[in-house]
């Protein structure tokens, strides 16, 4: 026969101050552990959601990212002609050549970051449905002017509609604010190709990008593209591409979070066993009384451990409550592998909600498992002598 | 004195307990040590960097470079007294995996400039002499088991194709917190070779680095550069290698943020534990309290006798702490060299280790002192237990 689990429950609510200040530390340590793998993954969601599954990229091959990337005007022009891509209702082919290049702005508050600028084509926002205007119009073809993702127009300084840029001996407009969402466009400034090139003196694409007619068909493209030796490029869907561009940084997040949190962990297993160690001590009397009433050993191991690990369970619901008011939080940071500024926000999904939830049953498991066992194999005689 | 010998019985009576706390407290400090070790070491850079030291580049940005003809145009300004020019490469060796620092420099004057990377004479002249030279750091060689004369093939990102370069020399840091993890080759080289396959990037330079001097010009001499470059069509930002380095560390300034809140939490989560075991302790002591109150013992001396337990519980923890941080940072930098070139415990982190566990000690030692001081005689006499 069990011990009734109200028994552990009790047990908490009477030492309240206790069991608040154990859980409190497992919190905590939860509370670090979503936060770390929601910024991860909060990264990751916004290059994914940035890529469009049916779009193709096209680059050097040898480039990791699209500012490394070259393509002279013959190579782009022969990646135009491909068959497979899309055409929109007036039988305009989907393709955009396209030229990304850094430059460095003042951040509101000091300082300075990369900022991407994407020389983009005609056909460029039909290639982004994400991508909508909220304040403006977008810029014309043929004059210096620009659009500004709102991500940055919060950041930096002088990105309004109407401010004026200088830069390559030529005065930038900024006629429009763009908002695409969690996606990287939204941490983009936006011009005419042709513009850039000449302002920024590089005659070269950065990349070519086109939407397929039928998305089954990259595998066959691919091998168009890859396979010419005369191109020297390399083609992915773009979905793969801004997943990558995400790797080293997730990867970096990831492991600082884990390896912080299994350190910090340490610490709160050996909060909860002290306190599980003091509830034994402290009940030795009411244990002796559990097993002359003929509760048997597995019975008392149990109780104790139901205890422990409604103890991590109190801790791991109030770190995850407190962790998930960070989604409303948005970092903007330079993101390693593209050396360019990156907005992005805490994102919490199914997978970290379990993931905290049995790390703190861990911790709380853990924690109690030799006080328990000490439990158990108390002597009925002496601890009820204890009294 | 009895509160002393009296203070030190009571925090070893629960030994299991003051045992586990002590434990506690000793890795929440060992992690907070680290991660202030991982702050500083991100700052590295700027400590070390000179004064007498600038750096110029592109005013748009990094990724655009200038014309090798600025050279000459700087050499000749006053106030200059070195100038040397490079590239970086960004280059990958076999996977992405094995990320080092790698980059072209004119090797004679960068060699002037930079006192702190130290090679052996013969090393150096057989750098100069061969063009497809590099230097390499000695953790960088010792990680991939380069040898002299051994050649090494890097996979460009930048400039694309597959490069052979030969291992001529390995230098050491002048002193400890040299970077030694770098990869430093021929700017002639990269040139040469840009000549052939990308004819428009020839005779361009990343960056220039330029030793005044005298440290107090700095600023006028990077004005002067400044304004003799002004409205062409490649407009120069010049600043002190401390500023230079500072502005690439605030564009990461968001992750050195998130560290430090976290390396704050350990503290909190640490107090969580001890603040629990004071108060498990009083809870239990009432009784005694209430003894030592009859014989006229006074609420500064029962204060002093619960801040005293709990400043010897968290002081044996920081302690071990410390002691512990020497081979786990020792550990840390040869497992994770490739993220941290240079892993050294500052000693200013002992000072903050101290700190964090005497206010640990004090505000857990606060609610239980509290409660005992509050406690009225005829009360604490009739608890049990």
């Amino acid at each position: 026969m069990a011990v009734p689990w109200s028994y552990s429950f009790r047990n908490l609510f009477t030492r309240r101050l206790t069991t608040f200040l154990t859980a409190s530390g497992m919190a905590l340590v939860v509370f670090v552990f979503a936060a770390v793998l929601m910024l991860a993954n909060g990264l990751q969601k916004t290059l994914v959601q940035t890529g469009s599954y049916d779009n193709v990229v096209v680059l050097r091959k040898g480039s990791t990212s699209e500012v490394d990337s070259n393509i002279e005007r013959d190579k782009a022009a022969v990646v135009e002609t491909l068959p497979a891509i899309a055409a929109d209702e007036k039988g305009e082919k989907l393709v955009a050549k396209e030229v990304v290049i850094l430059i460095t702005l003042p951040k509101q508050g000091g300082g300075s970051s990369n900022v991407t600028i994407r020389g983009i084509g005609m056909k460029s926002l039909d290639l982004r449905p994400q991508v909508k205007l909220v304040q403006g119009r977008m810029p014309r073809f043929g004059i210096p002017e620009m659009v500004t993702g709102v991500s940055l127009a919060k950041r930096f300084n002088g990105l309004t509609v109407g401010g004026i840029l200088r830069y390559g001996l030529m005065s930038w407009r900024i006629v429009g604010i763009m908002d695409a969402g969690n996606t990287a466009f939204s941490s983009e400034i936006w011009a005419d190709a042709d513009q850039v090139m000449q302002a920024f003196r590089r005659p070269l694409y950065s990349v070519v990008t086109f939407k397929l007619s039928d998305y089954n068909r990259f595998e066959t493209v691919q091998g168009l593209i890859e396979g010419d030796p005369r191109l020297g490029l390399q083609a992915k869907r773009e979905i793969t591409f801004y997943l990558e561009q995400s790797e080293i940084m997730a990867k970096f997040l990831r492991i600082l979070g884990i390896s912080l949190t299994v350190i910090f962990s340490l610490g709160a297993i050996i909060g909860a066993m002290i306190t599980m160690y003091s509830a034994v001590a402290n009940r030795t009397a009411e244990i002796g009384t559990l097993r002359a009433l003929g509760f048997q050993r597995r019975a008392i191991l149990l109780t104790f451990l139901v205890e422990s690990l409604l103890l991590g369970l109190i801790g791991g619901c109030m770190g995850l409550f407190f962790a998930s008011f960070m989604q409303f939080i948005t970092i903007s940071t330079l993101n390693f592998q593209t050396f360019s500024e990156l907005a992005f926000q805490f994102s919490l999904t199914p997978g970290i909600i379990f993931g905290s939830l049995g790390f703190s049953l861990i911790m709380g498991l853990a924690g109690g498992v030799l006080p328990a066992v000490r439990a158990s194999r108390m002597n009925i005689v002496e601890s009820l002598r204890t009294v | 004195m009895i509160l002393p010998k009296m203070i030190m019985k009571n925090a070893f009576r629960r030994k299991v307990r003051t045992g586990l706390t002590i434990l506690a407290i000793a890795i929440a400090i060992l992690a907070f040590s680290l991660l202030r070790t991982v702050i500083t070491t991100w700052y590295l850079g700027v400590e070390i960097s000179s004064a007498s030291r600038l750096i110029t580049r592109n005013a748009v940005s990094m990724i655009f470079p200038l014309p090798l003809a600025y050279y000459d145009k700087i050499r000749h300004t006053s106030g200059v007294r070195e100038v040397s020019y490079g590239n970086w490469f960004g280059g990958i060796y076999i996977s992405e995996k094995n990320f080092f620092a790698n980059f072209a420099v004119e090797p004679k004057n960068y060699l002037d400039l930079y006192p702190e990377i130290v090679l052996p004479e013969n090393q150096k002249a057989e750098f100069f002499r061969d063009r497809r030279g590099f230097i390499a750091g000695r953790k960088l060689a010792e990680r991939f088991g380069w040898h002299l004369g051994d050649i090494v093939t890097l996979k460009g990102t930048i400039y694309p194709g597959n490069w052979d370069f030969v291992l001529r020399g390995i230098y050491h840091g002048r002193d400890k917190n040299v970077d030694e993890t770098q990869f430093i080759f021929r700017w002639d080289y990269l040139n040469e070779i840009v000549k052939k396959i990308y004819p428009s990037m020839a005779n361009q330079v990343g960056f220039y680095m330029i030793g005044v001097t005298d440290s107090h010009l700095s600023a006028d001499v990077a004005h002067e550069i400044d304004a003799m470059f002004k409205n062409s069509p490649a407009e120069t930002l010049t600043e002190t290698e401390k500023a230079f380095i500072l502005g690439f560390i605030s564009m990461t300034e968001a992750i050195v943020t998130v560290i430090r809140i976290v390396s704050l939490v350990v503290i909190v989560i640490i107090l969580a534990v001890v603040a629990n075991t004071m108060a498990m302790t009083t809870r239990e002591r009432l009784g005694e309290y209430a003894v030592l109150k009859t014989i006229g013992y006074s609420g500064l001396q029962l204060a002093t006798l619960i801040l005293g337990e709990s400043l010897v519980i968290t002081f044996a923890g920081t302690l071990l702490g410390i002691a512990l941080t020497f081979p786990v940072a020792k550990f840390f930098s040869s497992a994770l060299g490739a993220y941290f070139p240079v892993f050294n415990v500052a000693p200013s982190t002992f000072l903050f280790d101290i700190l964090a566990g005497f206010i640990v000690g004090i505000a857990a030692a606060l609610i239980p002192t509290r409660q005992a001081i509050a406690i009225r005689i005829a009360e604490g006499l009739r608890r049990i237990g």
